[in-house]
């Protein structure tokens, strides 16, 4: 009852500003905006993000917005519609989460589903035929430099040894990555849990 | 009944769709083009371009791409309000125990085995793309420029893939 009634009038004050209240056009503007000009995923918004809401209109104070980046990064999905739902929540409730939402998803769900309308009479075509196959190698190049970023900062033993064993379950052993995906998230808390208790050890 | 099967394969997907959009494509290749059979590989890499080249997430663009090519409008939908369902109930109780949240020992160690196992995920992405993509030695040889522009250049992804999709017309046509 409690969490619903937090979804209806939240404090406003908790997140920053403390006099005016943001109006829910002006919300969904600034996360169209968002998601219409940013390209190459979720990591390329947070600077938009934070340039739109911290900097330019000031609705969210910049360590609670770092606090919330925290947040939406250890929950599983979009980071941009985790933040645009969880800032929505903050500033206007369960509305506000709905307009900063569909806000956010609107410009590139549009774009696709034109794009999408459009791409299979083209796909025949030679010519974009060859243009695919030239832009397909470079998708192994995108993903690859995505994936080495991260190495670097994985560069421990342990680290190496559990994207290598990751990538042997899928690639060799082709292990569904779902599975994979439980079992490391627990394969961490096991660990965790281990060194825990014999850190406690008093031997 | 298509658009509950969309629905729920993109909630199974968006369930575990920790760091990431790119961590995200082995779930996705292995539901979607082998499991549901509802786009051809090539077909897949091609939806991950076009993802880079649109603004907006990929796994929102590409819940919309696959969505709308099975069932239209309506599959559009179903599948991304499938993908972001379950993050989304997440995201409405972490504000509410939002500082409970922020210090949990549970979500730091679950982080201690996902984040080098993101990695690894984005790796045999990028094995399974390759041996899809890259067909001849002329293949190995954009790859070469690819990687040369993003890394040495800092070209920009938009501009690469556009460079890439150029010299694939030079060569291929």
């Amino acid at each position: 009852m409690l969490f619903i009634q937090h979804f209806f009038c939240y404090d406003i004050n908790k997140i920053g500003r403390d006099s005016m209240q943001i109006s829910l056009t002006r919300l969904f503007f600034t996360f169209l905006k968002i998601g219409a000009f940013t390209f190459g995923g979720g990591y390329a918004m947070i600077p938009i993000i934070e340039r739109e809401l911290v900097y330019r209109y000031k609705y969210i104070k910049t360590e609670d917005f770092y606090d919330t980046l925290i947040i939406c990064q250890s929950l599983p999905g979009v980071i941009a519609i985790n933040f645009s739902v969880f800032i929505g929540l903050k500033l206007r409730g369960v509305r506000g989460a709905v307009v900063a939402a569909v806000g956010v998803a609107l410009p590139s769900f549009i774009i696709i589903m034109t794009i999408a309308a459009f791409f299979f009479q083209y796909i025949e075509n030679p010519i974009v035929e060859a243009f695919f196959k030239g832009v397909r190698v470079s998708v192994v190049g995108l993903i690859f430099l995505a994936g080495f970023k991260l190495l670097k900062q994985n560069r421990s033993y342990f680290g190496v040894f559990v994207a290598a064993l990751t990538f042997a379950l899928i690639v060799t052993f082709e292990v569904h990555p779902f599975i994979i995906i439980v079992s490391m998230g627990l394969f961490g808390l096991l660990i965790t849990k281990t060194k825990e208790v014999m850190n406690h050890d008093p031997s | 009944m298509i658009l509950l099967r969309l629905f729920w394969t993109f909630l199974t997907i968006g369930m575990v769709s920790f760091g990431g959009g790119y961590a995200m494509l082995p779930l996705f290749e292995r539901m979607i083009v082998h499991e549901q059979g509802w786009l051809s590989a090539s077909l897949f890499i091609d939806m991950i371009a076009l993802s880079q080249v649109t603004p907006g997430p990929i796994a929102i663009n590409s819940a919309t791409f696959i969505g709308f090519q099975i069932s239209g409008v309506l599959g559009a939908l179903f599948s991304t309000i499938g993908v972001v369902f379950v993050p989304v109930i997440l995201i409405g109780f972490a504000s509410y125990y939002s500082e409970q949240f922020k210090e949990s020992k549970i979500v730091k160690a679950l982080f201690v085995g996902l984040r080098p196992a993101l990695v690894g995920l984005i790796f045999s992405s990028v094995f399974s793309i390759a041996r899809q993509s890259i067909i001849d030695l002329y293949g190995i040889g954009i790859l070469g420029v690819v990687l040369f522009l993003l890394m040495k250049v800092k070209l920009h992804p938009i501009l690469v893939i556009i460079v890439s999709g150029i010299l694939g017309v030079i060569i291929y046509l």
